[in-house]
């Protein structure tokens, strides 16, 4: 019965040896999508090529379904999955800012960890910014930690907020993800006829 | 020096192109999900590097980081910080990054730029943004790993309005910041 961790099949000092084999594979994925060059991760934001939203949204719809027929299934117990619990405006203000961030420093947290194994300069610039937000924000937690707290709603889901089943839910985040993916071909196409 | 510029241009001449998106997607996709079956938890990133900036901050002024709330999170006592799940993950991200990158033939030292941004240039946005997102993934408790892939798989509230945001404030200022990309 899934997940293994959770059900005791293995302790943690185990645990940290899958940590590292996981990392292995998501690392190995983000450089093969482009995701170890800044250029390529910007051009998202100028239209004419969509690649991060797509690898992105192609990734949560197949882990999300992956999830969803496991459960079916009765291998998975989706209750001991880790849900992070939602604090709205901080999330909404942190993404604001990292978004931000992201279009001009051309890398997140990950892809920067990509971007300066493979030798770029930029990347590993990037990485010491990283570092150097982060102490930033530690340093300033007292006068941050009542924003940071603030807007509490537990362990929220979208079925549970819009008050949808579970499986309707993740039918309408795959059929918006589509819809998504043929917009992005379209977009694409036409940056390229206009060039 | 002869030899290297030559051997960088036979480098640049043989980088292989990237994987269909949707084949790299759902290559992602599987990990994310081999990480929920196996852990029960999914990716992350920002929370590794908030480890090594709370051992840097304990090993500079121990008594300052004792007595933060926010160091003390990622400062556990029965254990070494760093023996830590992300950071072994973030450790092994960075291997996986490099061996994809030998394969293909895109492991060389190079600043990512516009053809018109100089190194220097492209270096201090590199630095500037690479802040933002380090402050703004601590105040969203997570990131594009943390956050969008993996709360967005579990349809997390919270993680679905990061997401959202993230694309906003990118496209939000993209315009001022083109310089270096063009």
């Amino acid at each position: 019965m899934a997940p293994f961790y959770r059900f005791g099949f293995f302790g943690d000092d185990t645990s940290l040896v899958f940590a590292f084999i996981i990392g292995i594979g998501f690392g190995f994925f983000l450089e093969r999508a482009g995701f170890g060059s800044a250029t390529k991760l910007a051009s998202q934001f100028y239209g004419h090529d969509l690649t991060v939203f797509k690898v992105m949204f192609t990734a949560i719809i197949t882990a999300m379904l992956g999830l969803f027929w496991l459960a079916w299934l009765g291998v998975l117990d989706l209750s001991r999955v880790l849900v992070l619990p939602t604090y709205l405006t901080p999330q909404l203000i942190g993404g604001l800012v990292f978004g931000a961030g992201f279009v001009s420093g051309g890398y997140c947290p990950g892809t920067c960890a990509v971007a300066a194994a493979t030798g770029k300069m930029d990347g590993w610039i990037h990485l010491g910014g990283m570092l150097a937000g982060i102490l930033v924000f530690g340093e300033l937690f007292p006068v941050l930690s009542s924003f940071y707290a603030s807007s509490p709603m537990g362990e929220a889901t979208l079925d549970q907020y819009f008050g949808l089943p579970y499986g309707a839910t993740v039918f309408l985040v795959v059929l918006l993800a589509l819809l998504g993916f043929y917009a992005a071909e379209r977009i694409e196409k036409k940056f390229q006829t206009a060039q | 020096m002869h030899y290297d510029a030559h051997r960088k241009e036979i480098m640049t001449r043989i980088a292989k192109p990237y994987m269909n998106p949707y084949v790299a997607g759902i290559g992602l996709g599987l990990v994310l999900l081999l990480s929920f079956v196996v852990m029960g938890r999914g990716l992350g990133a920002s929370g590794a590097f908030t480890s090594v900036v709370a051992v840097g901050v304990k090993t500079v002024a121990p008594a300052h980081a004792q007595s933060s709330e926010f160091y003390q999170e990622y400062l556990p006592a029965n254990t070494h910080p760093l023996k830590d799940w992300l950071v072994f993950e973030v450790a092994g991200v960075i291997i996986g990054g490099f061996i994809s990158g030998s394969l293909a033939g895109r492991t060389r030292r190079s600043v990512d730029r516009g053809p018109n941004a100089t190194p220097n240039m492209r270096l201090t946005y590199a630095f500037f943004g690479g802040a933002l997102i380090g402050f703004g993934s601590k105040l969203a408790r997570g990131c594009t790993s943390g956050q969008a892939l993996t709360g967005g798989a579990v349809l997390s509230l919270g993680s679905w309005i990061f997401m959202i945001a993230v694309f906003v404030g990118a496209y939000a200022v993209a315009y001022v910041v083109r310089r270096q990309w063009t």
